[in-house]
């Protein structure tokens, strides 16, 4: 059978093949915990972190990544900017009837290796399949629980006038590669999605470091730009970041270009804002950079007091200009 | 891409150089000059790096009516959805078309009416949609000045040539000579220069201004789109202005030549022809248009559909026009950042990427406090 039918989210026996065949082929770990309509996880200690997301992306393989990659990886950075640590997720797939099996066995076994590198195993799921054109070939929702150490009050509502703000590595990347692709654009290897699990780095910041970071926040939709006024918006203080400090790659910034994007407004899906206490700003980088993940991280600019939410940005040509946020689809220019 | 794009950008975008000639402009500006930038491209571009903060006090640059979108009339948008909601018909879109208001509605609302509405990055994508989709009509919405004509003119000539009957083009381009010649034909005007199009000026020439110099005494000088050319471009407009001159000054011969494109501007008149088009809140302006000519007939929608262009009011209170015509600096707009804002716009100058009040919003944000009168 190489494709998915109604039959398959129908909870009879395509069903149960589909998840003795494919899914605990990939994901054992709900072997382990039975396939009950339950996962019954180990009680923690502490305040937990509840996180849910859904994935559309289109399309679903893109360079650097594809869905099932993502929406492990992008829940897991929803947890972690509050400073959580991710213990175990769901998986939820909603399937187009004619969906090639080859391509979700592709999507199962990316999800499995994205778990992995993330050490956050998915514990429980479902499948739905609906008729063709109801739904565009697969869609995904991730849903995952995390423990928040007692020590750790991380929120984008308590940036400080003083402190810094660091971005993680390079800004635009996915947003880029999606755009890129959708128009059939090709700039060679440069080309590639960020998706990363950011949970390890964020760990590593707040143990080695506690009470130093303030806010994070992982700049998705939107991309820097809305992330960094939400932020300011919500602490009730004013920002003022440097162009020339933020990482853009030579290739994402040709892309940009080209498509007359503005890099600050894409999404990024492996990268973080992180707001910090300005005395402790080189054990900060220092810790971030010694992930692969944050081996680019820099500091882009400041928390200042002033007008809640007004981000100013100092361009490259030596001018300035405010930052608002995201309000639609960034739109490709026409002339 | 070819790298030498990235090397401009680069080149032509760094602090250094744009300082040092931000210290030539504090020596050449001596009296207040007024000078307009007639490309979206340059409106959003200026508002991006922060230009006008360095500006000096006596310059004052205002935007001209070179965004495409912003131009289009409101009953060109609602020929538009009319096209979008025809049963069997994809309508193929540049994305800053989608919530452009007409009369009736934006594309993007008649998308969730039902409309079938296609976001395509050029004419020939149009045209792949319409190979693939073949028991749909797909039309191919154009807009644009002479960069976008020329493609959406070799796209039909292929369409043509692979006998795609489910093809053709809604035409709404226009001509940017014919709207300058109007533009500084208005007694009211009170700009002294003009920052030409780079990418349009490719297609038409340096040569294409110098009858408008002649006739009106308006300083052209063509740049391109880096922060040093912008400020190159404009440097060379005050030097003019100072001098008591007015000529056409090509500053981006990098791209631009006196003659311009002839092959393309060939390839844009073998399937199109001038006709009069009416523009947002301009009104209509004679030869300023172009409709795709009777031989390409089965390539025009708005034959094939019988639609027709209906008279419409533009939105109350909306002043996007006296904004194009470069009159209205959008921060004086009594509805800019109150009634009207990009995730609620009135007017097109408001929603369109390149539009001017998008570009002040975007990067001088909703500030209540008005700017110094004009």
């Amino acid at each position: 059978m190489d494709k998915i039918l109604i039959d398959h989210g129908s909870g009879g026996l395509l069903s149960q093949e589909l998840i003795q065949g494919l899914f605990l082929k990939y994901l054992p770990t709900q072997r382990i915990l039975g396939l009950e309509d339950c996962a019954i996880i180990p009680g923690r200690q502490g305040k937990l972190a509840f996180s849910t997301d859904s994935y559309v992306v289109d399309p679903i393989f893109f360079p650097g990544g594809d869905i099932g990659r993502l929406a492990v990886n992008g829940t897991i950075n929803d947890l972690s900017m509050r400073g959580a640590i991710p213990f175990c997720m769901s998986l939820s797939l909603i399937l187009e009837e004619g969906f090639p099996m080859a391509d979700l066995e592709r999507v199962i076994e990316s999800v499995a290796h994205a778990s992995d590198e993330a050490g956050v195993p998915v514990v429980t799921g479902d499948t739905k399949v609906v008729p063709r054109q109801k739904a565009d070939k697969i869609f995904i929702n991730t849903t995952g629980m995390g423990v928040v150490p007692d020590h750790v009050e991380i929120s984008g509502a308590s940036a400080r006038a003083g402190d810094v703000i660091i971005i993680s590595g390079s800004v635009a990347d996915h947003g880029v590669t999606i755009m890129g692709s959708r128009a059939g654009l090709s700039l060679g290897g440069e080309l590639e999605s960020d998706t990363a699990a950011l949970n390890r780095m964020v760990e590593g910041l707040v143990s080695r470091l506690p009470g130093t970071v303030h806010a994070m926040r992982d700049p998705t939709r939107g991309g820097v730009a809305t992330a960094l006024t939400e932020i300011a918006q919500a602490s009730g203080v004013a920002m003022e970041v440097d162009e020339a400090k933020i990482p853009v790659k030579p290739g994402i910034k040709a892309a940009c270009e080209l498509l007359g994007l503005d890099p600050l407004y894409l999404a990024n899906e492996g990268k973080c804002i992180v707001i910090a206490a300005s005395d402790q700003v080189a054990a900060v980088l220092e810790t971030i950079r010694s992930m692969p993940e944050g081996k680019d991280a820099t500091v882009i600019g400041e928390v200042i007091s002033g007008p809640a939410g007004r981000v100013t940005l100092r361009t490259r040509a030596g001018g300035a200009r405010l930052i608002v946020p995201l309000e639609g689809e960034p739109l490709p220019r026409i002339c | 891409m070819k790298s030498y794009g990235l090397r401009y950008v680069e080149e032509f975008g760094g602090r250094d150089l744009v300082s040092g000639l931000a210290f030539e402009r504090e020596r050449v500006v001596n009296r207040p000059i007024s000078l307009m930038e007639v490309c979206g491209t340059h409106t959003m571009a200026v508002a991006r790096h922060g230009l006008r903060d360095l500006f000096p006090a006596g310059l004052r640059l205002v935007s001209g009516p070179g965004c495409p979108v912003c131009v289009t009339s409101a009953g060109d948008i609602d020929a538009f959805i009319e096209i979008a909601l025809t049963p069997g018909v994809i309508a193929a879109v540049f994305g800053d078309l989608l919530r452009v208001p007409g009369a009736s509605g934006s594309l993007s609302e008649a998308r969730s009416r039902g409309a079938r509405v296609e976001v395509v990055y050029s004419p020939m994508d149009a045209l792949e949609l319409a190979a693939d989709e073949r028991k749909d009509l797909v039309v191919f919405i154009g807009v644009g000045f002479e960069t976008t004509t020329p493609a959406i003119a070799a796209t039909i000539l292929e369409a043509a040539r692979r006998r795609l009957g489910n093809f053709c083009v809604y035409a709404s381009n226009k001509l940017m000579p014919p709207v300058l010649d109007a533009l500084f034909s208005d007694p009211d005007l009170k700009i002294q220069g003009v920052l030409c199009p780079g990418h349009v000026s490719a297609i038409i020439g340096a040569q294409a201004y110098e009858p408008l110099v002649t006739k009106y005494g308006i300083a052209c000088v063509i740049a391109g789109f880096e922060p040093a050319d912008i400020i190159g471009g404009l440097i060379r407009l005050v030097v003019q202005v100072d001098a008591g001159m007015a000529r056409v000054e090509n500053c981006y011969p990098r791209v631009v030549t006196r003659e311009g494109n002839q092959q393309a501007r060939d390839l844009m008149f073998q399937v199109f022809e001038p006709v009069d088009a009416k523009w947002r809140g301009l009104g209509t302006i004679p030869g300023s248009g172009l409709a795709i000519r009777s031989r390409f007939k089965a390539f025009d929608a708005s034959h094939r559909l019988g639609i027709k262009t209906g008279q419409v009011r533009e939105p109350e209170g909306c002043r996007c026009g006296d904004v194009l015509m470069g009159r209205l600096v959008p921060l004086d707009c009594p509805l800019f950042a109150r009634r009207c804002t990009p995730l609620r716009p009135v007017g097109p100058c408001m929603v369109s990427s390149e539009g001017a009040c998008a570009a002040y919003y975007r990067t001088e944000g909703n500030r209540s406090t008005k700017s110094s009168s004009i």
